[in-house]
C-alpha cells in the first residue's frame, strides 16, 4: 500500500504546529479519507468537521497546501506522487481545535438579512414564476455554505474592524437572490449598503475562484448589487429589474 | 477533567434535531407562541436533509391533473407492503401538497413547468411524475428555506450540541442532557416537551450513504426513555450508491437518473429488470423495454419501467445479479442513462451526480455509464408514535422525521421522507407546544440522575489501556454489513447478535485520548452506546420477523405471511432488558380499503 506525508496543523486557539505524519492510502481516496484513517489510527484526538463526503453540506473546508478547498472533493491523485500534503484550518475564523474554526461569524451575518417579503398571490390563490426568472437565483441556491469565499475575502480576514460592517461574499448571493426573486418585495438597500457594506468590496474575485459549487459571486452576484446601489434607488426601475432585469445574461 | 458542571437552559418545547423534520417543528412550535430551542449536533444546514437529491413527493397535481392524495397514499401503501401505519400514510398524502407550497411561499425556488408551476418528477413506485425538485439538490434547497425562515422566529439554535439521555421526572420527560462538541463540557435543557428528530441509523453499516450523524441516537435515546420503537428489522438498502473507487463506495446515486430516464443494465448490456418484476406489481409493469421506454412521456396507455420498482425489488434485483456473475467489474450494476438521453439534458437534470462521477470517480456519466451497488440508506422503523400528534409512548415525549417509525412499512418510497419530515415535522411542533402550554405543575429535574449521566460520559477518559473506539465501530459496520444485509438468515441473525454481545464489552472499554475539546475519539467512544442499541434492535427485530417483505428479506423464510401482514414488531426496555413482542397494527377504515381494489 502506497503511503503519503502530511502535515496536519495540530493546535487550539492557545497556539500550534504542524505535525508530520506517514499515512497509507488506497486508489481513489480524497483528502478527508486520509484524515479519518490518521484518526482512527494514529491521532485519535484530531478534531476535524464533515457530513456528506460528496461536496453536498460545506462542512469540511480547509485549506489544502494553502489553498482552500474541500476536504472531500479534493483527489489524492491531484498530487505529485512523493509530495508532502499540508492541511490546516481555514485561516480566516478564529481556531477551535485542529481544522476546525469557529464560523459564528457566518450564522450572526445570516440572522441580520431582512427575510423574504412575500408578495400578494395571484387571483386564484397560487404563485406563478417562470423558469427563466429564477435560473440566476437557482445558481445562488446552490451555495453549500461552506464559506471558502469568506474565508478568502481580503476585507474580512485583514480587516477585523470592518467584520461588523461587512457580510462577505456568502451573504452579498444571498441579498443579490431575495432582490432578483420575483416573489419578494421587500427594498434591501439601506442594508446592502450600509450593515452588509458591500462598497468595501473592490471585485477582486477571489471569493468566485475557490468556490467549489462554482458559483459566479462576483459577475452576476455583486456587480448586479453594486450597481443597483450605483443607480439609487428608484422604486420603478426597481420593480422594472425584479421582473425583467435577471433575465439578461 | 473530572468536572460534571453543566449549565442549564429552559424552554417549553426542545426540539432535537435539525434537519428537514426538526426545522419545520421548531418554526411550527415557534408560531404557537412557546419558547423553542432547538438542538443539532452538526452546524445549522449541514444535517443530512441536505444531502437529499431527487425530490419532495406531493400529490400536488402540476404534471398529471390525475394525480391526488388518495393515489400518492395508495402508492405509499403499496410501497410499504401494506405494513404501514395507514392513518400516518393518509396525513402524509393530504397534507404533503400544502407543506410543499409554503416552502415556496418561504422562498423555495423548484423547478418550474412551462406554465409557471412546480415541476414534478418521475420516482419509483409512484404512479405519476410526483416529485417537486430542485435538479438533483432539492434537500438543499428544502433545509435553507426553512434554516433562513426558522432563525426569523424567535428561536434559539444550539448547534453543535450533543444530547446523551433524556431526563425523566416521574412518568414524563422533562429534558435532555449532553455537552457541547465544541468545549465538551456539559449542558442540560429542561423542557415540558421534547420533539424527537435525530434522523436515522445507517452508520451501522460499513457500506453507506449516512453520515457520522446517523448513530441511532434519537431511537436510543426514546428506547432508553422508556418508549416504544417499533418495525426495526425495516431497513433501507437503496440500490444505487457507488461502488468504485473504494473510498467513495455507499455515495448515493439519486433515483432521479432513473426517474429521468436512466437504465440499469448487467455486464452483457442487458437490462435486467425485466426479468424481476415480482407478481405484486406485474399489473401496473411494463413487460418489455418499449412500453417501458414509452411510458415516461404517456403514463395513460403505458405501464411504468421496471427500473423504478420500489427500492426494496431493485436493491434485490441488482444483489442477485452480481451474485450470479453477472454484474459490473467492480461488483455492482451497469446505470445508463449517458445512451438514453442527450449530455445537455444530463447536466441540467443531474448537476450534482454530474459533479460527483466527474470528480469522485473519473467518470463522465453523459459519455460513460456509472457502477452502482445497494447501499444502506435509511430506517423505515423507528420511533412508535401516534398518527395525530406524533406523541411517542412516554408523556412529554415527540418524534418526527427519519426516527420515527410506522409512515413508511416495510419499505419507503423514493421523495416521501421530505414530504414526511414536513408534514410530521409540522405535527409535532404543533402537539408538542398545545402540549407545553397545558402542562400543569412543576417539572424538576433530579441533579443525581444528572450527575450519574455526567459521570458516566466522562469514563472514557479515566480507562488505561482501553480499546479504540474507531475500531469497534469499524468492527460493527463489518457485522451488520455481513450478517444483517440485504439478504438474512436466522442463523446469521444469531451470529450477529452474539457478536454485537462481545462488542458491549468492548465498548465498555473505549478509550478516548486527549482533552474534552472537540474530540472526535470521545465523540465517537459515546455514540457507540446508541449504534449499538439500534445494531441490536435491527437484528432482534429481524430474527422475530419470520417472512420477507419490504427492506426485510428472509432466505429462510422467502415469501410474504399475511398474517405477519397485520403485525408490528415492538421492541422497549425493561429494567434495562430488550423486550420484544408482536402488537397489531392499526386497522384501516372500509373506505380507504376501497383504494386497493380498483386496477393494479
Ligand atoms: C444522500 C441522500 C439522499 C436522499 N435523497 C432523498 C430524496 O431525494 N427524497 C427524500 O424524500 N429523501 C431523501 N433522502 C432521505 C432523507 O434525506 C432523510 O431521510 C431525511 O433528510 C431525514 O431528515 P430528518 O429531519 O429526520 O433528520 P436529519 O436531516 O438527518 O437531521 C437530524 C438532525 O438531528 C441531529 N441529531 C442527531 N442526533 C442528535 C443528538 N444526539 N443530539 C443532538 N442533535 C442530534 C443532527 O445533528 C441533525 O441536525 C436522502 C438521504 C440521503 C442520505
Ligand atoms: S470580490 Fe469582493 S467579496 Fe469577493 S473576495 Fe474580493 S473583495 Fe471579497
Ligand atoms: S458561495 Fe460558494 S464558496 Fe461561498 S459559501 Fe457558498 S458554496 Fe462556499
Ligand atoms: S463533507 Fe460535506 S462537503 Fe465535504
Amino acid at each position: 500500500m502506497p503511503t503519503v506525508a502530511m502535515q496536519v496543523f495540530r493546535g487550539d486557539g492557545g497556539g500550534g504546529e504542524f505535525k508530520s505524519y506517514r499515512v497509507d492510502f488506497d486508489e481513489g481516496m480524497v483528502v478527508l479519507d486520509v484524515i479519518h484513517r490518521l484518526q482512527a489510527t494514529q491521532a485519535r484526538d484530531l478534531a476535524c468537521r464533515w457530513n456528506c463526503k460528496a461536496g453536498k453540506c460545506g462542512s469540511c473546508s480547509a485549506e489544502i497546501n494553502g489553498k482552500p478547498r474541500l476536504m472531500c472533493m479534493t483527489r489524492m491523485n491531484l498530487f505529485t506522487p512523493g509530495e508532502t500534503i499540508s492541511v490546516a484550518p481555514i485561516r480566516t475564523f478564529p481556531l477551535i481545535r485542529d481544522l476546525v474554526t469557529d464560523v459564528s461569524y457566518n450564522y450572526e451575518k445570516a440572522k441580520q438579512i431582512p427575510p423574504l417579503r412575500l408578495k400578494p398571490p395571484e387571483t386564484d390563490g397560487t404563485y406563478r414564476m417562470m423558469q427563466e426568472d429564477i435560473d440566476r437565483i437557482q445558481e445562488f441556491h446552490k451555495c453549500i455554505e461552506c464559506f471558502l469565499c469568506q474565508d478568502v475575502c481580503h476585507v474580512i480576514r485583514d480587516h477585523e474592524e470592518l467584520k461588523k460592517s461587512f457580510a462577505g461574499p456568502r451573504f452579498f448571493i444571498k441579498l443579490a437572490g431575495l432582490d432578483m426573486h420575483p416573489l419578494d418585495t421587500r427594498d434591501r438597500s439601506e442594508f446592502v449598503k450600509g450593515q452588509a457594506g458591500v462598497g468595501l468590496c473592490n471585485i477582486t474575485k477571489c471569493c468566485t475562484e475557490v468556490c467549489p459549487e462554482h458559483i459566479h459571486i462576483t459577475d452576476n452576484g455583486i456587480i448586479p448589487l453594486k450597481e443597483r446601489m450605483a443607480d439609487g434607488f428608484d422604486p420603478i426601475v426597481w420593480l422594472l429589474r425584479k421582473f425583467r432585469g435577471q433575465r439578461k445574461a | 477533567m473530572a468536572s460534571g458542571d453543566y449549565e442549564t437552559h429552559e424552554h417549553d418545547v426542545i426540539v432535537i434535531g435539525a434537519g428537514g423534520a426538526g426545522l419545520r417543528a421548531a418554526i411550527e412550535a415557534a408560531a404557537q407562541g412557546v419558547s423553542v430551542g432547538l438542538v443539532c449536533k452538526s452546524l445549522l444546514g449541514k444535517a443530512h436533509t441536505v444531502m437529499a437529491e431527487g425530490g419532495i413527493a406531493a400529490a400536488l397535481g402540476n404534471v398529471w391533473p390525475e394525480d391526488n392524495w388518495q393515489v400518492h397514499f395508495r402508492d405509499t401503501m403499496r410501497g410499504g407492503k401494506m405494513v404501514n401505519n395507514w392513518r400516518m400514510a393518509q396525513l402524509h398524502a393530504q397534507e404533503a401538497p400544502e407543506r410543499v407550497l409554503e416552502l415556496e411561499r418561504w422562498g423555495a425556488l423548484f423547478d418550474r413547468t412551462k406554465d409557471g408551476r412546480i415541476l414534478q418528477r418521475d420516482f419509483g413506485g409512484h404512479r405519476y411524475a410526483r416529485l417537486a425538485h430542485v435538479g438533483d439538490r432539492t434537500g438543499l434547497e428544502m433545509i435553507r428555506t426553512l434554516q433562513y425562515h426558522g432563525i426569523h422566529q424567535g428561536i434559539d439554535v444550539y448547534m453543535e450540541c450533543k444530547i446523551e439521555r433524556l431526563l425523566r421526572d416521574g412518568d414524563r420527560v422533562v429534558g435532555g442532557f449532553g455537552y457541547w462538541r465544541n468545549t465538551g463540557k456539559f449542558v442540560l435543557f429542561k423542557a415540558k416537551a421534547v420533539v424527537l428528530a435525530t434522523g436515522g441509523v445507517g452508520k451501522a453499516w460499513k457500506v453507506t450513504s449516512n453520515s457520522w450523524e446517523y448513530t441511532g441516537d434519537g431511537q436510543s435515546l426514546a428506547l432508553w426513555a422508556g418508549a416504544d420503537l417499533i418495525d426495526m428489522e425495516f431497513v433501507q438498502f437503496h440500490p444505487t450508491g457507488m461502488v468504485w473507487p473504494p473510498s467513495v463506495r455507499g455515495i448515493l446515486v439519486t433515483e432521479g437518473v432513473r426517474g429521468d430516464g436512466g437504465t440499469l443494465r448487467n455486464k452483457s448490456g442487458a437490462r435486467f429488470m425485466f426479468n424481476y418484476i415480482p407478481e405484486f406489481f406485474k399489473g401496473e409493469t411494463a413487460d418489455n423495454e418499449a412500453e417501458a421506454d414509452r411510458w415516461y412521456e404517456d403514463k395513460k396507455n403505458n405501464r411504468r419501467t421496471p427500473d423504478l420498482l420500489p427500492r426494496d425489488e431493485v436493491a434485490r434485483a441488482i444483489n442477485t445479479e452480481v451474485k450470479a456473475g453477472r454484474g459490473s467489474p467492480h461488483g455492482g450494476a451497469f446505470l445508463d442513462i449517458c445512451t438514453r438521453r442527450p449530455a445537455d439534458y444530463i447536466r441540467k437534470r443531474l448537476p450534482s451526480m454530474y459533479h460527483q462521477f466527474k470528480e469522485l470517480a473519473d467518470v463522465d456519466i453523459t459519455k460513460e455509464p456509472m457502477e452502482v451497488g445497494p447501499t444502506c440508506h435509511y430506517i423505515m422503523g423507528g420511533v412508535r408514535v401516534d398518527a395525530d400528534t406524533t406523541a411517542a409512548t412516554v408523556k412529554g415525549l415527540f418524534a418526527a422525521g427519519e426516527v420515527a417509525g410506522g409512515m413508511h412499512g416495510s419499505n419507503r418510497l423514493g421523495g416521501n421522507s421530505l414530504s414526511d419530515l414536513l408534514v410530521f415535522g409540522r405535527r409535532a411542533g404543533l402537539y408538542a407546544a398545545l402540549y407545553a402550554k397545558d402542562f400543569g405543575g412543576q417539572h424538576t429535574v433530579d441533579s443525581g440522575q444528572v450527575e450519574s449521566i455526567a459521570r458516566t460520559m466522562l469514563e472514557p477518559f479515566s480507562r488505561s489501556g482501553g480499546e479504540n473506539p474507531y475500531a469497534i465501530q469499524a468492527d460493527l459496520q463489518d457485522i451488520m454489513q455481513e450478517l444483517v444485509g440485504i439478504i438474512r438468515t436466522e442463523a446469521e441473525l444469531k451470529e450477529a447478535a452474539k457478536k454485537i454481545e462481545a462488542l458491549k464489552q468492548r465498548a465498555a472499554k473505549a478509550r478516548a485520548e486527549g482533552g474534552r475539546a472537540y474530540n472526535p475519539s470521545w465523540h465517537t467512544a459515546l455514540d457507540l452506546s446508541s449504534l449499538l442499541t439500534v445494531a441490536e434492535c435491527c437484528t432482534l427485530a429481524a430474527i422475530e420477523r419470520t417472512e420477507s417483505r419490504g427492506g426485510h428479506t428472509r432466505e429462510d423464510h422467502p415469501y410474504t405471511d399475511d398474517t405477519w401482514g397485520k403485525i408490528n414488531v415492538v421492541i422497549r426496555q425493561k429494567q434495562g432488558a430488550l423486550q420484544l413482542a408482536r402488537e397489531p397494527l392499526p386497522e384501516m377504515p372500509a373506505e380507504l380499503r376501497t383504494l386497493f381494489q380498483e386496477r393494479t
